[in-house]
């Protein structure tokens, strides 16, 4: 098939990729395998951008996209997975689409839509320290739920929001899809821009004044109204969990495992199934139940200052149980080798790996074992998400340390403290 | 594409809400060729580890054998954007989903496959489901293009469906084509842009 724009395009094998090597001829499934070289033969026949396997650029797409200027505000951005809504931190209109849809894109540069309901979630206030992005968008699930914003794209603002860096945006745009929001979007702002300058994609000296200035034409209008509105204050945000399997079962640290008898009749059901698969007693204080592993990555927490964040927490400690830290891209793995963040990992008995999606998904292999209790920095703790039987529980990057130095899950703030 | 008009056919009903992708096709089937992902089929709902049918599950009763037509829960099929979701349910015979609502991204999907995803209101879905536990192997009737919905106790329901993405399927048109027919359109558009977003 002939591309219409393939210098619009991009590519970057990140699913099947191997985290203990960076040789295709590594990966063990031939099938797989076969994968990742179809994407290098792809690429080059139809002219596409290919952060291949072995470049420093590689990684997970939603980590490169960005970290390379390739996503901008006011673009609209699509790929083959649900989690392109990340690229929208940046005040990009970005989306998931399957596979027919993308190759629909890619012959014609068009796609056939609605226009979506809109809708606002505020976040006023100052976050206290601990309480980072994941923290902020897990409590926005679990107050809207995980069909909340289905059919709607969601603008994240308020002064919480806007205080966040560009990594902590993509995280909070991120999981707009385990809202149920198909694309998720905070408004360009001097941090946007600043950002986005000298990345190699991003414009260069006369485009760029150009692009700034219709980047700044982007946010909503003063004024502007949605479908929905919903606010939360910040100063109410503590370190999140989530103890079932959706992603809608956040509750702060502070809290215990819920009691089906306590919820309403058309939740019980749920609630009951969701504990039985996690292997949880109602009524126990969560930061009393014991973690098996831990998997600091993923899209959505693989950044810098997410690695960072676990840093701090990891330093001078040491693990008690299997941890592992995928950086997000090669170029994150490198920042942070040059930080000496792997130094501080390994010295606590992290495991400092190749990036790729890894144990978010475990399509790689990197999965756990049946009943293994994991805390993880991911997106999904869906049933078998993590591989069979896995039970994941979604937290921060900081929250993620703490558990892999006390075997359960801690209020990070008591070690920060 | 096969042309959607009609569909009577045997409902099977699944009941919890927030069914997610991995659940309809896990990931590990993700990277095999077609015919062999069919075995991932809700593999980790009917199976048990050790590779027999679970009691108790629906999806394993055979009064349910040859449905076309799954009536599910609210935000059937969220999650992932894996089109498998739905070529893995196609390659099962099924050629249609009830629910309250639905994954987004499954939702476009299914109208790339030729398959219709009907919205209705929840109390009405839950009591389709509850007539379809009651009387497994009854049918449902959809007609497109009236719209309609005829279920199992003999209750018609109207249903909102875009009206492009409704005759793309009653007439089984090929979107990249349909597309390419707005050529002028699109060579328009993108001499504007190449004019007032010179950096893309
Ligand atoms: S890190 Fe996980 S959620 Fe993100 S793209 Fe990879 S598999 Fe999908």
């Amino acid at each position: 098939m002939k591309l219409r724009r393939p210098d619009r395009g991009f590519a970057t094998p990140d699913h099947y990729v191997l985290t203990n090597s960076r040789l295709i001829k590594d990966i063990p499934d031939p099938d797989h395998r076969r994968l990742v070289e179809q994407i290098r033969e792809n690429a080059a026949e139809t002219g596409v951008t290919l952060f291949d396997l072995g470049d420093e650029r590689q990684g997970i797409v939603h980590v490169v996209g960005p970290e390379q200027g390739v996503t901008q505000p006011g673009l609209t951005l699509v790929c083959g997975d649900s989690h392109t809504s990340t690229h929208g931190a940046l005040g990009a209109l970005a989306f998931g689409i399957g596979s027919s849809e993308v190759t629909h894109v890619m012959a014609t540069q068009c796609l056939w839509q609605r226009k979506p309901k809109a809708m606002r979630v505020s976040v006023e206030g100052t976050l206290a320290p601990g309480i980072s992005a994941k923290d902020v968008i897990l409590a926005i699930i679990a107050k809207i739920g995980a069909a909340g914003a289905v059919g709607h794209v969601i603008e994240y603002s308020g002064s919480a929001i806007r205080s966040l860096s560009i990594e902590g945006r993509l995280t909070v745009c991120n999981m707009s899809i385990e809202a149920g929001g198909r694309a998720g979007m905070v408004a360009p702002d001097d941090k946007t821009i600043a950002y986005l300058e000298g990345r190699p994609f991003a414009p260069k000296k006369a485009e760029w004044d150009k692009a700034v200035a219709f980047w700044r034409g982007v946010p909503s209008d003063e004024g502007a109204t949605f479908d929905r509105d919903v606010s939360l204050q910040a100063s109410e945000i503590v370190p999140m969990l989530t103890w079932g399997t959706s992603p809608e079962d956040a509750l702060p640290i502070t809290g215990r495992v819920p009691s089906p008898a306590a919820a309403d009749a058309a939740k019980r059901d749920g609630i009951k199934r969701a504990l039985d698969y996690m292997d949880l007693v109602p009524g126990t204080p969560l930061d009393q139940v014991a973690v098996d592993r831990v998997f600091i990555g993923s899209c959505t927490n693989s950044r810098i200052e997410d690695l960072r964040q676990a840093a701090e927490v990891a330093k001078g400690r040491k693990t008690v149980i299997p941890a592992w830290v995928v950086a997000g891209s090669g170029l994150v793995k490198k920042q942070a080798e040059a930080e000496g963040l792997d130094r501080i990992f390994r010295e606590a008995g992290f495991d400092w790996r190749e990036p790729g999606c890894s144990m978010c998904v475990g399509m790689n292999g990197d999965t756990g074992l049946p009943g293994q209790r994991i805390a993880s920095t991911s997106n999904r703790n869906f049933i078998g998400r993590q591989g069979r039987g896995v039970r994941t529980h979604l937290l921060s990057p900081a929250m993620a340390a703490a558990a892999a130095v006390t075997g359960r899950f801690t209020d990070v703030r008591r070690l920060l403290a | 594409m096969e042309p959607f008009i009609h569909l009577t056919a045997i409902a099977i009903p699944i009941d919890q809400a927030n069914i997610d992708t991995d659940q309809i096709i896990p990931a590990r089937f993700l990277g095999k060729p077609r015919p062999q992902q069919a075995a991932g089929f809700f593999h980790d709902t009917r199976l048990d580890p050790s590779g027999r049918p679970r009691e108790g599950v629906t999806l394993n009763n055979p009064a349910y054998a040859g449905a076309k037509i799954i009536v599910a829960g609210d935000n059937f099929a969220c999650g992932s954007s894996r089109e498998n979701a739905v070529t893995v349910m196609v390659d099962h015979g099924f050629r249609a989903f009830i629910a309250p609502s639905f994954g987004d991204i499954f939702f476009g999907n299914c109208f790339q496959n030729g398959v219709l995803p009907i919205r209705l209101p929840a109390d009405r879905v839950a009591r389709i489901r509850a007539i379809l536990h009651e009387l497994p192997g009854a049918e449902i009737s959809i007609d497109l293009a009236a719209q309609s919905v005829l279920g199992p106790d003999g209750l018609s329901d109207r249903f909102e469906i875009d009206p492009f993405r409704k005759d793309c399927l009653l007439r089984g048109v090929d979107e990249i084509n349909l597309t390419l027919g707005y050529e002028k359109d699109i060579a328009a558009f993108e001499a504007r842009q190449r004019r007032e977003l010179s950096w893309l």
